[in-house]
């Protein structure tokens, strides 16, 4: 079943076109993935898809509804919640804080609800269990992106977008923030994925597009993609 | 700056935060034991009564400084709503403040003869809706250019005002009214001496007495209680608000206005929301001014004051109420008890504010949290620093 559907989408900022026409679909329980090089329009497709920039043209559909211009608030109440490039974590608010920003549209809280789903990403990130009273501010690059995939999931989401989850890490810690997107996913959360980190992201996808300038110039799965001549040559470097 | 001034910085700051902290503590989050908030409200109110030396202003009019004081301490309180709170630098605060006064000034003066009581509260609505007015096409602006954009709102509604006859024009509106007291105008319904300390001890000043409840012109000690009092009505009303979900949703778009729309607030929402919480609560500051003052005029309002507004919730430390309250304290009332000073005070005032804002520029006493942060950063940065072996 597709999860997301995006139509020939476009969009400016000012008159520049940062995303020209492009179309592609995520289906559920998968992780799809944009890779490209800086500029390529990956961040402003995902913002689009939040709601958090305009469209110019085109359609995005979400869950079976018509979302081209719902609010942000409205499109996480459907299920589609965002992890912001550079994490973007309250700086001033503690773990548990921030965790509970991420679960501010929720009306289970009495039920407990909400900390169930706490106690879930405390096991997806035990890390963050033992920080659950630091300020976000105050931690690592590592943890804070924890912090970020983590506050994404606190609202019970259909599809997670991660912009860029592997930026600044070291590789030890990258392949730690994979497999817990492979986990995600496992739990039947649906992920959609921006990387500059091609081979970490293609191994693990379902679905792959490559994005140039603003348009999709190939696709297929990440297996595929990885052994790809051209991907390989452009973003993965020539020893791969 | 150089290297010895930062750590010199650094290190003063990080003093004063202990203290900041422990006086923060005791003021603002833990709920202080009833019968003390009682007793210390008690002695603010009687503050103009007792006339305490040191405190008392030897060369103004101790009850109008108060008086004064406390209408800052309310500006306070709503422009740290805007500015502390939703982090909206709003550079033309006084238009607002000007709005208020205005509402009185015409109401109860200019084209009818409405009472103060009654006047009032429409001069808090029609304040909001300038807030509204005003907020709604801007608030999408963010930062330096929001500020921009505020300022002209200051000078808008000053310049409109000038331009109006209908609004008093440059001459503004004389004999503005007192508002109505309780009991006989002559005598009140009972008096109360105030202290004369001038021997060294306390004497009961039967020449200097305030009637209960008399608004006049010979007395501010009645327009003291009243802004008092509206100011504790503020605080009750903003700290119910602060605590919950709205707080939050302020917080988060003050600090991460991206991140939190992803979260899902609507961020625009809450800026106007906080924008007109700040108009409301500056149009009864205004309101209060004009009925103790009497007479306003356009240059009554002008732009610096509205720095002054920003100056106090800055130095006090934006996002706690109580440090805006101190900031105003500060702003208002040194200079008043420093008047033998005579024009030195005002180069005195400047050299305070520059030094509190170059060794403590969070301000005197920054919300709890923020400052604990921001100390647990400077201190992983310290020890990033050591880390870094030596070549």
């Amino acid at each position: 079943m597709t999860l997301l559907e995006v139509e020939s989408l476009s969009v400016n900022y000012g008159h520049i076109e940062a995303i020209r026409d492009i179309s592609f679909s995520v289906e559920q329980g998968t992780i799809t993935t944009l890779i490209g090089a800086n500029g390529a329009g990956k961040t402003t497709t995902l913002k689009t898809i939040s709601g958090l920039r305009t469209v110019r043209a085109g359609r995005i559909v979400f869950d079976g509804r018509d979302i081209t211009r719902a609010r942000p608030d409205e499109r996480v109440r459907m299920g589609l919640t965002q992890s912001p490039e550079g994490r973007r974590c309250f700086p001033g608010m503690t773990v548990m804080e921030n965790l509970d920003m991420g679960a501010l549209l929720r009306t289970d809280r009495r039920t407990g609800g909400v900390a169930q789903d706490v106690e879930r990403v405390f096991t997806l990130f035990p890390r963050l269990k033992e920080r659950s009273g630091q300020y976000a501010g105050t931690m690592s690059g590592g943890e804070q992106q924890m912090l970020a995939i983590g506050r994404a999931l606190m609202a019970r989401p259909k599809l997670v977008l991660l912009d860029e989850p592997s930026m600044g890490l070291a590789p030890k810690l990258i392949r730690q923030i994979f497999s817990i997107i492979d986990e995600i996913k496992d739990q039947g959360t649906t992920v959609l994925l921006v990387e500059q980190n091609a081979n970490q992201a293609l191994k693990r996808s379902d679905v792959a597009h490559v994005l140039e300038t603003g348009e999709i110039v190939r696709s297929g799965t990440g297996p595929e993609l990885a052994v790809d001549p051209a991907v390989k040559a452009a973003y993965l470097g020539g020893d791969v | 700056m150089n290297h010895f001034a930062r750590t010199a910085g650094d290190w003063i700051s990080d003093r004063w935060a202990t203290v900041g902290d422990r006086v923060s503590d005791v003021v603002g989050k833990r709920p202080v034991k009833i019968p003390l908030i009682i007793v210390g409200v008690a002695l603010v109110y009687l503050l103009p009564i007792l006339n305490l030396p040191i405190i008392a202003t030897p060369e103004s009019d101790f009850p109008t400084v108060l008086f004064t004081v406390t209408v800052y301490a309310i500006v306070a309180v709503g422009l740290n709503i805007v500015t502390g709170y939703a982090g909206l630098l709003d550079l033309g605060y006084v238009g607002f403040y000007a709005t208020g006064a205005y509402v009185i000034g015409l109401l109860t003066a200019y084209h009818f003869a409405w009472p103060f009581l009654l006047v009032l509260p429409i001069a808090m609505l029609i304040t909001l809706v300038t807030g509204v007015l005003l907020g709604a096409p801007t608030l999408r602006v963010r930062g330096d250019y929001l500020a921009i954009v505020t300022m002209g709102f200051g000078e808008l509604i000053r310049i409109t005002i000038r331009n109006t006859a209908w609004l008093g024009g440059t001459s503004g509106i004389k004999s503005i009214p007192a508002p109505q007291g309780i009991g006989d105008k002559s005598t009140g319904v009972f008096q109360i001496p105030h202290l004369d300390w001038s021997t060294g001890t306390p004497l009961v000043d039967l020449n200097r007495q305030t009637k209960f409840l008399v608004f006049g012109v010979l007395d501010a000690t009645p327009y003291f209680w009243l802004a008092l009092t509206a100011l504790i009505v503020i605080i009750v009303i903003e700290r119910l608000v602060k605590r919950g979900r709205v707080g939050r949703m302020w917080e988060a778009t003050r600090e991460d206005e991206d991140a939190a729309e992803i979260m899902g607030v609507p961020t625009f929402k809450f800026k106007l929301l906080a924008f007109a919480s700040g108009a409301f609560i500056g149009g009864l500051a205004g309101a209060l001014f004009a009925s103790k003052a009497g007479y306003i005029n356009p240059i009554s309002f002008p732009a610096n004051l509205s720095m002054l507004f920003v100056a106090a919730v800055v130095i006090g430390g934006s996002g706690n109420r109580w440090g805006a309250i101190i900031g105003a304290i500060i702003v208002a009332y040194l200079p008043e008890r420093f008047r033998q000073l005579e024009d030195w005070r005002l180069l005195f005032f400047g050299i305070a504010l520059v030094a509190i804002v170059s060794f403590r520029p969070q301000g005197l006493f920054p919300p709890g949290n923020r400052a604990r942060a921001q100390r647990a950063a400077r201190r992983a940065a310290r020890d990033a620093q050591r880390e870094v072996p030596v070549v």
